[in-house]
């Protein structure tokens, strides 16, 4: 094993390669939705990478993230890859992906989208462009390109 | 032509040789509408009208179409919607609604609830006006007056004028005479003009777009004049909106240079943006345009709900 910029964790979740500077935005996402409270979260900011030049790490000790918080990360994140640890070693690795389809995640931009009501439905956005992403919302049609203050 | 069970939330839910079809089928509807021998296409089917805001007259020339067709109609045209759903989701509202009815068409002040109620009901939903979001029959009858007078949508020059950045009319109207191949010209104050988006949008598809502010020179080249509403809530100042809609004001003396099969378009109701004189032009065509309303919307219901492989 190379070097570890943070002390090893048992079981938990690495979220690496995170564009330099984003690692906060990373936080957000699992602050707002993901951690119960016994959860240990270090954060590396500003690492040497060779593929990116510079690049923050987070790990979280002790959870495995959900679906929903994958696509998340994807959405700020697009280069970031997930590490499962168990018992100290990566059991899984995966780049993130992000699907076509985002639901649940954002709230729509516009106030007056039918999404912003009271109504049994999840908010819904289509993926319209890649490289930068673009995001629709699947109601109202509004682009959204602001992911982070649009966090539902 | 068939569309059987489809939802119409948006003019793009439609192809071109969809629409094309549609115009034609409403061209045989003309005689109907006016009180001739109608197919009974609709017996038998009950359309609701869900209107959770005021409209006159879309509501009224929907209900005339399903009745010229022989169908019957549920209406909630009541206003308020919190009085009739009682805090109730739309999504149920609809929900409930679609198994009283065979379709539904829907206004409803939130962008994007005709696709929720889409959703929510397994009958056909017709888009009448989602907030500042898409009107699809609109696009549809402003298409059928300008290929009634014209006999073709390509190959004009339209000059779109006035509110072009909050009209929604406007917007899938620029969209459809783009996609059949007609110029578009722009005519707005500067505070009011197309969004950059679609703007974007339109050059990305092809359009032959361009801006000319100069109202009498825009109007001396034009096939079509496209007039919309100034809203009074646009402007910071009562002073500046006054300006705005004088500049815009359309008369006989402005019409006198055009050409003469120029016709003279408007969503309405018109709020002064054109003089009572021009009523009695032959360039007016906006009475006729609020009457195609009648056989457009009747086509479309047509092809939604009459019997499959018929009524083409
Ligand atoms: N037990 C552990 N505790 C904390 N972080 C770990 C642990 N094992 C691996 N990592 C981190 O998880 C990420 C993926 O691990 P690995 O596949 O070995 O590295 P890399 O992606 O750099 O080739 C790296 O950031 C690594 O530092
Ligand atoms: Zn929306």
């Amino acid at each position: 094993m190379r070097e570890l910029k943070i002390t090893p964790i048992r079981n938990g979740t690495v979220i690496d390669h995170i564009g330099n500077g984003l690692a906060l935005d990373v936080l957000k996402i699992l602050g707002v939705r993901e951690l119960d409270r016994d959860s240990t979260v270090s954060v590396a900011l500003h690492v040497r990478s060779g593929k990116l030049g510079w690049k923050d790490i987070v790990k979280v000790e002790g959870v495995e993230l959900s679906p929903r918080a994958v696509n998340a990360i994807a959405l700020i994140a697009p280069t970031a890859t997930i590490s499962i640890i168990r018992d100290y070693r990566v059991r899984e690795k995966r780049a993130v992906d992000l699907p076509a389809r985002i639901v649940g995640v954002l709230r729509c931009p516009n106030p007056n989208c039918i999404s912003n009501q009271p109504e049994p439905l999840e908010s819904e956005f289509e993926v319209a462009a890649r490289r930068p992403t673009v995001l629709v919302c699947a109601f109202c049609e509004r682009r959204v390109t602001d992911f982070v203050r649009h966090l539902a | 032509m068939s569309l059987r069970g489809r939802d119409i939330v948006s003019i793009h839910d439609l192809s071109r040789d969809e629409i094309t079809a549609l115009l034609a089928s409403a061209r045989k509807m003309v005689r109907a509408a006016e009180g001739g021998r109608a197919p009974a296409t609709l017996a038998g089917k009950i359309v609701a009208m869900a209107f959770f805001e005021p409209s006159t007259r879309t509501r009224l020339s929907f209900e005339s179409a399903v009745q010229r067709l022989g169908g019957s109609c549920l209406t909630i045209a009541d206003a308020g919607a919190t009085s009739l759903r009682k805090g109730e989701s739309l999504y149920d509202t609809i929900r409930m609604l679609s198994s009283y009815a065979d379709a539904i068409v829907l206004r409803h002040p939130n962008e994007g609830s005709a696709r929720l109620a889409a959703r929510a009901s397994d009958r056909p939903v017709i888009n009448a006006g989602d907030g500042a979001g898409q009107h699809p029959t609109q696009t549809l009858l402003d298409l059928a007056t300008i290929q009634e007078r014209f006999g073709t949508l390509s190959g004009l020059k339209v000059v779109l004028l006035g509110d072009l950045k909050y009209g929604r009319t406007v917007h899938s109207l620029a969209h459809a005479l783009a996609e059949f191949g007609s110029e578009i010209v722009l005519s707005s104050p500067p505070s009011l003009r197309l969004p950059e988006e679609h703007r974007a949008e339109l050059q990305h598809r092809g359009a032959k777009l361009r801006e000319e502010p100069d109202l009498p020179k825009a109007v001396r080249e034009a096939d079509v004049l496209y007039v919309t509403r100034i809203q009074k809530e646009r402007f910071p100042d009562e002073g500046e909106y006054r300006e705005v809609v004088g500049s815009y004001r359309i008369d006989a003396p402005l019409l006198a240079a055009a050409k003469p099969r120029l016709i003279v378009m408007h969503p309405l109701p018109r709020a002064g943006e054109i003089a009572a004189e021009v009523d009695a032009t032959p360039h007016a065509a906006y009475f006729r345009q609020a009457f195609l309303a009648v056989p457009v919307r009747m086509a479309l219901l047509s092809a939604l709900l009459g019997p499959a492989g018929r009524g083409r």
